[in-house]
């Protein structure tokens, strides 16, 4: 038991380090896209900025912060402002909930690797993400302008579409941690088979429902071979046409920190979250868990990045039948099997 | 760690909810109204948070906030503002309104004081379900005690999406 004083000085001290950290690896993501998207393409990527162009994502915020802020004459105020704001608030929440390690002992202070602990994690990231839509409808909305507008009806309505296949392919893993806890989620999958494969979910039944999630996280996030919301050759930016500097900065940020988020989630949920081999001294088997939870969710953005710079775009009906007649009843078959499974079991 | 400022965070979420209720049909932008929806259906799964059923307030959240109301917006962002802002806001049916609000005033004072009445002369406690077993509780409820409500109901959503689709097919 532990007073309300010390929990909060505790949760505040944590939340800004999350902050930081998720910022910076937002931030750094955004290099790490141009330089992996420009060696694909056989391109340099950015160079000039500090060695191997590791502060470009400085400059690049320097020069969104000094940018002129245009705001267009035909726009609705409120909401024109509002609309990036409530897009990054959604995206940096859902990191509230995320654990990273396990519980720690610092300075006398026993606490979880993540800001809270709660036991419907998984809702609250649900919650939060689908409330994130709200950010682009309204700013395609708001912005009063055919590419806008047709940019947010393509986001909300890709979004609700992909949104069905992507809970119920988190259903079946929840079936079988039996906890909406992400903690004890991963805690279920510890341990190997036959002395080598690890029991990540992956691996343990739900490697269906691993790759649904991937697709409908791909296309909750706007990103290629999804992103008909901003696809430039038909709708110019999309739904964040008219915005500028810093607005148009929190954009992008938000769709970087939504990224990381699915990665932190596919790990968590599919690939064992911190678990991994762990050896050496007393230190190296304090950081490994936090480690290989890093490692794992590096490689997933590595993932995103590598298919951004292979796959073309989707036409935009092919997408809707592609989540309502191929995701969903896959998803749908997932978890009816996982249940039987699961009943016949127990 | 027992629960902090509950009368102020219930205050500050029903003033909250009351207030997106009255800018709903106050507005006269239909984008403005149903972002005060969304707003009284985000401080309604607080109050369901406060009263330790967060999978209730979850799925509040998911379904209504994040789901339905996104439909709503899709359909009024297509609407024109210029048009509807010209037309009048209220209709003029005093008499019906005036009856119904009356009903449901005399509706939410009669269990209001049945409740704390019963709660009074019984002495007995809320029915406090434990955080961690809600889900599970909500479950045993829905797929046992009242099996044949929630297939019924879920038999009337089926007839609507077949009816949306016939309507909005002309070949089937």
């Amino acid at each position: 038991m532990q007073s309300v004083e010390s929990f909060v000085v505790v949760s505040l001290i944590k939340s800004v380090i999350a902050v930081f950290v998720l910022l910076t690896a937002v931030a750094y993501s955004v290099w790490l896209e141009r330089k992996v998207v420009g060696h694909i393409q056989n391109r340099w990527g950015p160079t000039r900025v500090g060695p191997f162009g590791l502060l470009q994502p400085l400059a690049d915020g320097i020069k969104f912060l000094f940018k002129e802020d245009i705001t267009p004459p035909h726009v609705y105020k409120t909401l024109y402002i509002a609309a990036p704001m409530l897009s990054v608030i959604f995206a940096l929440t859902s990191i509230s909930v995320i654990p990273i390690g396990n519980w720690v002992t610092i300075a006398g202070v026993h606490t979880p690797l993540q800001i809270t602990d709660v036991n419907i994690a998984l809702l609250i990231i649900l919650g939060v993400t689908s409330m994130g839509v709200y950010g682009v409808a309204l700013a395609g909305w708001s912005s009063n302008s055919k590419y806008s507008l047709l940019g947010g009806l393509r986001a909300s309505a890709q979004m609700v579409s992909y949104e069905i296949s992507l809970g119920l392919s988190l259903i079946g893993v929840l079936i079988m941690a039996g906890s909406f806890s992400l903690r004890d989620i991963v805690d279920s999958q510890s341990g190997v088979f036959w002395g080598f494969i690890p029991r990540w979910n992956i691996f343990h039944g739900q490697t269906v429902a691993f790759f649904v999630y991937l697709m409908s996280a791909f296309a909750e996030t706007n990103r290629v071979p999804f992103d008909l919301p901003e696809a430039e050759t038909e709708l110019v930016a999309g739904y964040h046409t008219e915005y500028s500097a810093m607005k148009f900065a929190m954009f992008f940020m938000a769709e970087y920190a939504n990224m990381i988020t699915v990665a932190c989630l596919a790990t968590l949920l599919f690939l064992g979250g911190w678990h991994g081999p762990i050896w050496g001294l007393t230190w190296m088997q304090a950081v490994l868990p936090v480690f290989w939870f890093l490692a794992k969710v590096f490689c997933f953005l590595f993932l995103y990045i590598w298919i951004r710079g292979t796959l073309p775009r989707f036409r935009y009906d092919q997408l809707m039948a592609f989540a309502w007649k191929f995701l969903f009843p896959l998803a749908v078959a997932n978890l009816v099997i996982t249940g039987l499974v699961v009943a016949l079991r127990s | 760690m027992t629960p902090v400022a509950t009368p102020f965070f219930f205050y500050l979420l029903s003033g909250l909810a009351l207030l997106g209720g009255i800018l709903v049909i106050t507005r006269k932008n239909a984008v403005h109204s149903a972002l005060a929806l969304i707003l009284t259906l985000l401080a309604l799964a607080g109050l369901y948070l406060m009263l330790y059923a967060p999978f209730v307030a979850g799925v509040q959240i998911i379904l209504y906030a994040g789901g339905i109301m996104v439909l709503f917006l899709f359909v009024i962002m297509l609407v024109s503002i210029e048009k509807s802002q010209r037309e009048d806001q209220f209709n003029k049916q005093w008499i019906g309104g005036l009856v119904g609000a009356v009903a449901l005033g005399a509706l939410f004072v009669r269990v209001f004081v049945r409740s704390k009445a019963l709660h009074d002369l019984t002495g007995m406690p809320m029915a406090q379900l434990p955080e961690q077993s809600n889900t599970q509780e909500i479950a045993v409820y829905l797929y046992g005690n009242y099996m044949l409500a929630f297939e019924i109901a879920s038999l009337l959503l089926l007839v609507a999406i077949i009816g949306a689709v016939v309507m909005a097919k002309k070949r089937i």
